[in-house]
């Protein structure tokens, strides 16, 4: 069942789809799958995006999907008890946890949850089923399956996930954790999707963890949509901690209605190639976002973040801040683009990207743009790349402090604007705590979730 | 304690220091005066370790040891401290944790266990009374929006927890007003013991009149040009520098 690598890459993933199109629909219906066909179609006009095209100019997701994979279109028999295999190590961390295998909902260790308020945690697959007027609604109305071609690839196959979902006016106890795991004797390629609905409201926290368990190659096409209703308040926080064998494009599609409030912290502690695209609608007046992110890369990992923050509507608030620290010869790339739609006014929309390199194979590429059709808003972008600052390092050295050591807490100083911003408390606290040793070096080989599985495709 | 000898440094192909002859004993006060740009500040540098010039003659010898050849880290291990004219703003970095740190990296080159959290916080109130540096500063980032007199004052507070061997103060009485300066004389005047010693540079007088040299300097043109007891700062302030340019000018 792996996808024939003789043929054009975008064929060769059509092919496979139309071979398998009833494996794809079984289980599902007929809303998810009707939209299967026009998507794989919308993935053919442009294809695996390219560094010819202005979206992707640094990051090359190519040799990404010309791997062959063995791709996940039916859940794999596992044999042992993911339990005992895996352990979240945030120990104060009192959540629903979610597990992700390969990018299917794995219920013997989280069985499905209807929470007596009426929320609800569960797989994606089920939800479909059992509650299709709210997924209906929600459903790739978010996701640009025509502008974003993986969004489309993403939507042709798409088959499990996570849904969440809080009705009006109701609060989830605790937050809660999606763990996405990748396991396999064999590379692998998974394309989960992932829906959140906040009705009027609501509030509620998710986390979103992923890791690698095994020392295979994985491609993971992800798109995640995100419905926040009125008055609605979410923080979101993901913390991405892969292997150098890994290639992860995570679409995130976030619709906000007026008086919402949305932060979302992308803490990158490790990964291979990482694309990040934020699409961020602000779709009612007054909203407040705040779109955070760091990353932390070395050797030759390669992270892109792309945001779109749209405001859409007069007097919402934005806020984007990115943070990296780049050390040997890994690179990165930004482009975050605020637009201001007609009419928008009094919009008040942030944006900086700013970068630490430690070496000079370090590389990065920053992008920030404004696109502003109103005449009433404040609004700002700025980027910075450079080395850590010479008077603080001297400083700290004159009292005693080693270079390595002063370092390290400029570093830290430099990644805490962004981690103090985590609401959940002690998830902020170990995520402190993983940053050091991330910063430290001692988090090289993803060692935090005790597998040790190495670094899998490493140079 | 610290011996120099004929120190020539350069920058960018200026020669900033010219033979600089310096020696300090154990339980003195050296006050070293001068006009700007007589090379005071570079020669704080030199003996801090900031990499700025490059020393092309001579040599420094602390305690022994070819100071030289030490990284800045190492010199404050072996108990030099600088007192910077203009402190650095180190957003993020926390003055606890900053000088947790400081303190332990000097203990463990000493072979000491780290200290304590309690004996910590113990020798941060009796020090902070020293200089009367208010709390709220210690629990924020180093120096952050500190006033230019919180920032010296906090030199001085650094330089008591750290209780250095040979301290170099670098225009501490900048930007200072005459109560904080006070202050921070006061604050030099308690840390003084038999065992250690204190480089004050100042351009001025002033300072001179609460921390009591026991020898002062006069550096010009990159060079000492004249030394001389605690009555050499006064008659610098009634003639200013003019006589001092004259007679170097005339060799």
């Amino acid at each position: 069942m792996s996808i024939d690598a003789k043929l054009d890459l975008k064929d060769r993933f059509s092919e496979f789809f139309y071979e398998n199109l009833e494996i794809l629909k079984d289980g599902l219906p007929d809303y998810i799958n009707d939209k299967r066909e026009a998507a794989i179609q919308n993935f053919q006009k442009k294809g695996i995006p390219h560094t010819r095209m202005e979206a992707y100019k640094y990051t090359d997701l190519n040799p990404a999907f010309e791997k062959e994979y063995r791709t996940y279109i039916q859940p794999k028999k596992i044999d042992f008890d993911l339990n005992d295999m895996f352990r979240c190590d945030v120990p104060e961390l009192e959540t629903h946890v979610v597990l992700l295998l390969n990018g299917w909902f794995y219920q013997k260790k989280t069985p499905q949850k209807e929470l007596p308020n009426g929320i609800i945690i569960t797989s994606f697959r089920e939800a479909a089923n059992k509650y299709p007027e709210v997924i209906k609604k929600h459903y790739n109305q978010y996701a640009d399956t025509e502008g974003e071609s993986l969004a489309a690839l993403n939507t042709a196959f798409a088959q499990d996930g996570v849904f969440v979902y809080i009705p009006r006016g109701k609060t989830m106890d605790k937050p809660v954790q999606v763990i996405n795991l990748l396991m396999d004797e064999e590379d692998g390629m998974t394309q989960h999707r992932n829906l959140i609905v906040m009705e009027e409201g609501s509030e509620g926290q998710v986390v979103v963890c992923d890791h690698t368990l095994s020392q295979r190659n994985f491609l993971t096409n992800s798109v995640t949509e995100v419905y926040v209703g009125q008055n609605a308040h979410l923080d979101y926080v993901r913390v991405q901690n892969e292997h150098n064998g890994s290639t992860q494009v995570s679409n995130f599609y976030l619709n906000q209605e007026r008086d919402s409030h949305v932060s979302a912290n992308t803490i990158t502690l490790h990964g291979g190639l990482i694309r990040n695209n934020y699409n961020l609608r602000l779709n009612g007046e007054n909203c407040e976002n705040q779109t955070l992110g760091l990353y932390l890369t070395d050797r030759g990992q390669h992270i892109d973040s792309h945001v779109l923050m749209d405001h859409a509507y007069p007097q919402s608030r934005s806020n984007q801040l990115f943070k990296g620290v780049l050390d040997d010869y890994a690179t990165g790339a930004f482009s975050g683009r605020i637009l201001v739609r007609e009419g928008a006014q009094k919009t008040e929309a942030y944006q900086a990207n700013n970068n630490i390199l430690l070496t000079d194979d370090a590389r990065m590429n920053s992008k920030p743009q404004l696109v502003i059709y109103a005449d009433d808003v404040k609004c700002s972008h700025g980027g910075t790349s450079g080395q850590l600052n010479d008077n603080a390092m001297f400083y700290l050295r004159s009292r005693g402090i080693p270079r390595k050591e002063a370092q390290l807490l400029l570093m830290y100083a430099f990644a805490h604007e962004i981690i103090g911003e985590i609401k959940i408390q002690p998830l902020q606290e170990r995520i402190h705590e993983l940053v050091e040793k991330r910063l430290r070096g001692e988090l090289s080989r993803c060692n935090f979730c005790e597998m040790h599985c190495g670094d899998a495709g490493k140079n | 304690m610290l011996k120099i000898k004929n120190l020539h440094a350069v920058i960018e192909g200026n020669e900033i220091l010219k033979g600089i002859d310096l020696e300090v004993q154990k339980g003195e006060i050296h006050a070293i005066m001068g006009p700007n740009g007589s090379g005071k500040s570079s020669l704080a540098s030199v003996l801090a370790g900031r990499n700025l010039l490059e020393v092309t003659q001579g040599e420094v010898l602390y305690e022994g040891k070819n100071l030289l050849e030490m990284a800045p880290e190492e010199r404050a291990k072996e108990g030099i401290f600088l007192g910077f004219q203009y402190p650095v703003e180190i957003p993020g970095v926390s003055m606890m944790n900053f000088l947790k740190t400081a303190i332990n990296e000097q203990r463990k080159h000493r072979g000491l266990e780290p200290m304590k959290s309690s004996d910590f916080l113990k020798m941060m109130r009796e020090k902070k009374d020293l200089v009367e540096i208010d709390s709220n500063l210690t629990n924020r980032s180093v120096n952050e929006g500190f006033s230019g007199g919180e920032k010296k004052r906090n030199e001085i507070f650094q330089m008591a927890m750290l209780n250095p061997k040979l301290s170099i103060l670098d225009e501490t009485d900048s930007g200072l007003d005459i109560d904080a300066l006070k202050i921070v004389a006061h604050g030099v005047n308690q840390l003084k013991s038999d065992d250690n010693a204190t480089i004050v540079i100042t351009h001025y007088q002033r300072l001179l009149n609460y921390i009591i040299p026991d020898k002062v300097h006069v550096l010009y043109g990159g060079r000492i040009v004249t030394s001389g007891g605690k009555e050499l700062a006064l008659e610098l302030e009634e003639k200013g520098y003019d006589w001092i340019k004259k007679e170097a000018e005339a060799g």
